[in-house]
């Protein structure tokens, strides 16, 4: 009789506690099954990664960082004569402390002596200011590569459409380019326990 | 063997009560409420607008439950820099705001792990609660851990209500609703990614992120499990997580695995790239990778 009741009981639980552990909804829900949901109605889907086009066209990149009213630099520099030496900034420019490598290079290396509201390349091709990467580029080649492909750097937008860029210099100050360091954000409570 | 001319130990009689007391058994449960998954569109709608009823009720501002499904064709995947990280902890409450983390008791589905860089990744010398005036400090790097997404995933295994599972895209979810705090997918979590909601979550007046899915930062009651889901309610709407848009030093990358021209395809085929814990065969998608 003992037995039986211990089987009976056995046998009312084993299918629920079965249904509880066995989950076939997730592995057999049929791969349309999500799709049929009224979110797939009520939103349309988001776009499929595209599948080509270049990633330029996707791509946003905000205005150079200039200090205020410091751009355009013609509007002294055309009347100045050029001074290519290497000297102590004091009257103009003091805020700038040059650690760029800065054994082997001074301003005229990379501002255009002709005309300071472009830069220039190793080559003598000037390039614009919302073009610095290419400057910076010449010698950081392989962290250009990297940026263009979207993993050095910051990205903002969204992942399979319009993605926003930053330039080198939003990050990295052209004269000193070490990422400076910052304050962080609290710790994380550690844990408690009730009444002490 | 039996010896002759016993009766056998199971009659017909208490295998046929038996039979019945399953077959009650077996209706009486699927009688219940179902899943997610099953109920009939109209009543998945009528319960997204009741929660949105009640959450706007709740925090006097309105706010949208979504139910976006995964994209086809997309399986989602992370990857993070670790020599660029600094441990700023910014991707720590960038998450908690979009979210909806209770601000106390606290939840933190981010941890930032410092580490000595004699002793490389090493979890017994890794200090989640360094205190620093400026990051990073010498001699540290830094390791932020979350959910690692994982293909073999022993939560979704241990769940006894089947109220977490890994979804088309890859992202493992849990249905608030279904979940009964019992805590086992914790415990079976080799990365410390799952947390547990001890009192009911309080988030500060305004600070409500209205924008949610059911599966991901809907406000959570008390007593239920959760945890990083890639920020559901953005990536399913083609957007970066938030922690991949807060990271200053742009350490958080994210995107479609099965896309070749991705930036996740990109970092793993051209950079060192480690997951955590191989050896247990979780295979994560959230991988770590050296940018330098």
């Amino acid at each position: 009789m003992m037995r039986r009741a211990t089987v009976l009981a056995l046998a009312l639980v084993t299918p629920a506690a079965g249904l509880l552990v066995y989950t076939p909804w997730a592995e057999t829900r049929s791969p349309g099954a999500g799709d049929a949901r009224p979110g797939a109605q009520a939103t349309a889907p988001p776009k499929v990664p595209p599948a080509a086009g270049p990633a330029q066209e996707r791509v946003e990149v905000p205005p150079p960082p200039f200090s205020d009213g410091i751009f355009p630099c013609s509007g002294c520099h055309a009347d100045l004569p050029v001074n290519p030496t290497r000297r102590e900034f004091t009257d103009m420019h003091a805020d700038i402390a040059f650690t760029h490598d800065a054994q082997h290079r001074w301003c005229l290396d990379c501002h255009d002596a002709a005309d300071r509201d472009w830069l220039h390349l190793a080559s003598g091709e000037r390039v614009s200011f919302e073009e610095s990467y290419r400057l910076c580029g010449q010698c950081h080649g392989e962290k250009l590569r990297d940026w263009q492909a979207g993993v050095h750097g910051r990205r903002t937008g969204d992942w399979n459409g319009h993605k926003r860029y930053l330039l080198c210099a939003h990050c990295h100050n052209p004269h000193q380019p070490r990422f400076r360091p910052l304050e962080p954000k609290p710790a994380p409570a550690p844990p408690t326990r009730p009444g002490a | 063997m039996e010896p002759e001319g016993r009766a056998p130990r199971v009659t017909r009689r208490t295998f046929a009560s038996c039979a019945a007391a399953a077959a009650a058994g077996w209706i009486l449960t699927a009688c219940g409420p179902r899943r997610l998954y099953e109920v009939p569109r109209e009543r998945l709608k009528k319960g997204l607008a009741d929660l949105e009823r009640r959450y706007s009720a709740q925090y006097g501002t309105p706010v949208t439950v979504a139910d976006t499904p995964p994209m086809p064709g997309v399986e989602f995947a992370y990857a993070l820099d670790i020599s660029r990280c600094i441990g700023c902890r910014r991707c720590v409450y960038g998450c908690v705001e979009e979210n909806n983390q209770s601000r106390n008791p606290q939840v933190h589905w981010i941890r930032v792990l410092a580490m000595d860089k004699e002793k490389g990744v090493d979890f017994t010398h890794a200090d989640p609660y360094y205190e620093a005036k400026e990051v990073p400090e010498e001699g540290h790097f830094y390791l932020p851990v979350q959910c690692q997404q994982c293909r073999n995933a022993p939560c979704t295994k241990v769940c006894p209500t089947g109220a977490t599972w890994t979804e088309r895209d890859g992202i493992v979810v849990i249905d608030y609703d279904w979940c009964i705090g019992c805590r086992y997918c914790m415990a079976a979590c080799p990365y410390g990614a799952r947390h547990f909601n001890w009192g009911a979550p309080t988030i500060p007046t305004g600070a409500l992120n209205t924008s949610t899915h059911y599966l991901g930062n809907r406000p959570r009651p008390a007593g239920v499990v959760e945890k990083c889901t890639f920020c559901i309610q953005r990536s399913r709407a083609g957007r970066y997580p938030a922690c991949v848009e807060v990271c200053p030093v742009g350490a958080r990358k994210f995107g479609n695995l099965l896309d070749p021209d991705s930036e996740i395809r990109y970092v793993i085929e051209h950079k060192r790239v480690l997951v955590l814990k191989q050896d247990l065969n979780t295979m994560p998608k959230f991988f770590y990778f050296y940018g330098t």
